[in-house]
């Protein structure tokens, strides 16, 4: 038997060997990043998490139960405030402990904001998250007794986020595990959401609401949860990234409309029905500014632009599902190969079924 | 047409029921019953109002807060109540038009057809053997994608989906819609042996009436929103202004 016959039998095991040794890999470069770069870097490891919550947030919503939101950014904020207003005015609250608040109060809020998308959907629902995220920026100059306002608030002097002597580790070092384990935390949380009954129905619901409803699917239920999931995730991230920062400073001025679209090009770039790509599409938007000479910013938008527009061309389901179509692809030639190919006779070159091999469940 | 003695209690009661979408109302105020056991049929052409009335029965929530009317099942008023109540109480609704979920895989499908089972996992593994046994195509695409099977097949596991609910009362929608004469055939086969093997109670509305006729205990026929004639499918059938208008002669 030659080897690529053997591979082609062994398919599902090997990808699922394939994929474990995947996560093991990420999650050792994950837990060696720290140890090979300077604070800065570090710091900017921790923001690209942080955007990833709120992105993953995103995948959970659109990509796999096709609800929408331009106003994530808002819920990125309320974990992000939670954390600053809770250890600036009681300094002996653990900050994580401000992260368990932060991630109650997007979820009601993200229950109270998903209870209008029962009746609305596609466009309006994007119009009225839009105006969440509005509102929000309104309510922090509103009340900047509390928020700060467009100055921004920070925690006191000396205030941080700091490791404990027992670990050995710098500060960034440190801020940056705890996160990253909050964050593995989450993909995990969010895997099993999406392979739960939960999530079969939400994906469901997103393929043919009608289908979902007669089947016996609680439809409004499910879409309310997810909405408060999805806005969860997002208020994990917001204050994660105050505890991985070290200034830990929020202003009005970063809780923008440019944030909640932020969170869309990173949803995009790393594929919406993934559970990985969101983090990718994260890493993407943080270090693009980066590559960008730095006299020429104003550029930064129109290469996301540029970049997103291309991405719906030649990969509409981002960076993941690229990689997904391609692995396909050289199983189909190793397939040809082996010529015994099981699956040959589905997986043709026929351009309309290749759509079809998107991948909404796995990452 | 004669007011026969239909057998078994009533199961399903509509009195009365309009369904407006916006300017134009699409059910007149429709009457019709089904009976524990029986297989009934609503014939109609295009835009009679058949879809409306099947979706309203299971509560499609874009289609109830359009209706009135008083809905019975099982002794229980459910007009108002959300589609995943009234599937709970045994009532599974097969939609028009092949509603696979086209990006989940025939196994996962099915599994979604039984949503409202849990805790009974034996006897869904047994009925998702059955379904198996059943239609043999979707045991070997088991782990393929719905999108990719042919129409023929879709509906199949549209129909199966339906079974994994473990109804006692099943309602198809144009289960024969855009298929081949021959599968068509097989389709109602199947519909007849369900009837017969698994004592389901079926409503069954179908443009392709001579078929339904012969599988149908019961019927009636719907035109521009409003019952026309109902009566023994039997007798419907040799009616000769339902021979002229639905039976190609
Ligand atoms: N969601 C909707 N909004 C507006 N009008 C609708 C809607 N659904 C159906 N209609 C209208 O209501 C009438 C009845 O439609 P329905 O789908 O119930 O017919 P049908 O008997 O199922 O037809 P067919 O055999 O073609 O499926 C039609 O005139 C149709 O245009
Ligand atoms: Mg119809």
């Amino acid at each position: 038997m030659s080897a690529a016959s053997w591979a082609v039998e062994k398919r599902p095991t090997l990808v699922k060997v394939g994929r474990w040794v995947g996560w093991i890999g990420i999650i050792a470069v994950g837990l060696y990043l720290p140890q090979a770069f300077p604070p800065f870097r570090v710091g900017q490891f921790n923001t690209i998490m942080a955007y990833g919550l709120a992105a993953l947030g995103l995948a959970l919503l659109t990509g796999f139960n096709g609800q929408i939101s331009i106003g994530h950014g808002a819920f990125f904020g309320i974990g992000a405030y939670t954390t600053v207003i809770i250890v600036g005015d009681h300094p002996e609250f653990p900050w994580l402990a401000t992260t368990a608040v932060g991630a109650l109060l997007a979820f009601a809020v993200g229950i109270v904001v998903g209870l209008p998308a029962l009746r609305i959907r596609g466009l309006y629902l994007g119009v009225v998250t839009l105006a969440l995220a509005l509102l929000f920026r309104q309510a922090l100059e509103k009340y900047s007794d509390l928020t700060g306002g467009s100055q921004g608030r920070g925690v006191p002097r000396g205030q941080k986020f700091s490791a404990p002597d027992w670990t050995g580790l710098a500060n960034d070092q440190w801020r940056y595990y705890v996160i990253f384990v909050i964050v593995v935390g989450c993909l995990v949380l969010s895997r099993n959401i999406v392979k739960s009954r939960m999530g079969r129905a939400a994906v469901a619901i997103r393929d043919n609401e009608t289908a979902a409803e007669v089947l016996g699917v609680n439809v409004a239920r499910t879409k309310v949860l997810m909405f408060g999931v999805s806005a969860m995730l997002a208020g994990i991230g917001g204050s994660l990234l105050v505890i991985g920062s070290p200034i830990p400073r929020v202003s009005a001025n970063s809780f923008t409309i440019v944030l909640s679209i932020t969170f869309l090009v990173a949803l995009v770039v790393g594929g919406a029905t993934s559970i990985l790509g969101p983090i990718i599409g994260a890493a993407f938007v943080v270090l693009l500014p980066e590559v960008v000479p730095h006299e020429q910013q104003v550029l930064t938008p129109v290469i996301l632009g540029a970049v997103l527009i291309a991405l719906m061309l030649v990969a509409p389901d981002g960076v993941v599902g690229l990689s997904r179509r391609s692995a396909s692809w050289a199983w189909r030639m190793l397939a040809r190969a082996a010529d015994t190919g099981p699956d040959t006779g589905l997986e043709t070159g026929d351009s309309s079924k290749e759509q079809l091999q998107l991948d909404s469940r796995e990452s | 047409m004669s007011d026969a003695v239909r057998p078994g209690p009533t199961v399903l009661s509509v009195r009365d029921l309009v369904v407006t979408y916006g300017a134009a109302t699409a059910l007149h105020g429709i009457s019709f019953e089904v009976h524990q056991g029986e297989v009934v049929t609503i014939i109609g052409g295009n835009g009679a109002g058949k879809t409306t009335t099947l979706r309203t029965v299971s509560g499609v929530s874009e289609v109830i807060q359009k209706s009135t009317g008083e809905i019975t099942f099982r002794e229980q008023r459910i007009d108002g109540m959300p589609a995943h109540r009234i599937a709970k109480m045994g009532l599974a609704h097969i939609p028009e038009g092949r509603r696979v979920f086209p990006q989940l895989s025939v196994a996962e499908n099915l599994e979604l057809g039984s949503f409202r089972r849990r805790g009974d996992r034996a006897a869904v593994a047994e009925d998702l053997a059955d379904m198996y046994r059943r239609f043999p195509v979707l045991a070997e695409r088991k782990e393929q994608y719905a999108g990719l099977l042919s129409g023929g097949e879709q509906q199949m596991l549209a129909i199966a989906r339906g079974l994994m609910a473990g109804p006692s009362f099943l309602v198809m929608d144009e289960p024969s819609l855009g298929l081949a004469p021959l599968i068509v055939n097989q389709m109602f086969e199947i519909i007849q042996q369900l009837a017969a093997d698994s004592g389901v109670t079926i409503l069954l509305v179908e443009q392709v009436a001579t078929k339904a006729l012969a599988v149908a205990d019961y019927a009636y026929v719907l035109e521009s929103g409003a019952i026309t004639a109902h009566g023994p499918a039997g007798e419907l059938a040799a009616d000769p202004l339902v021979k002229k208008a639905y039976l190609g002669g």
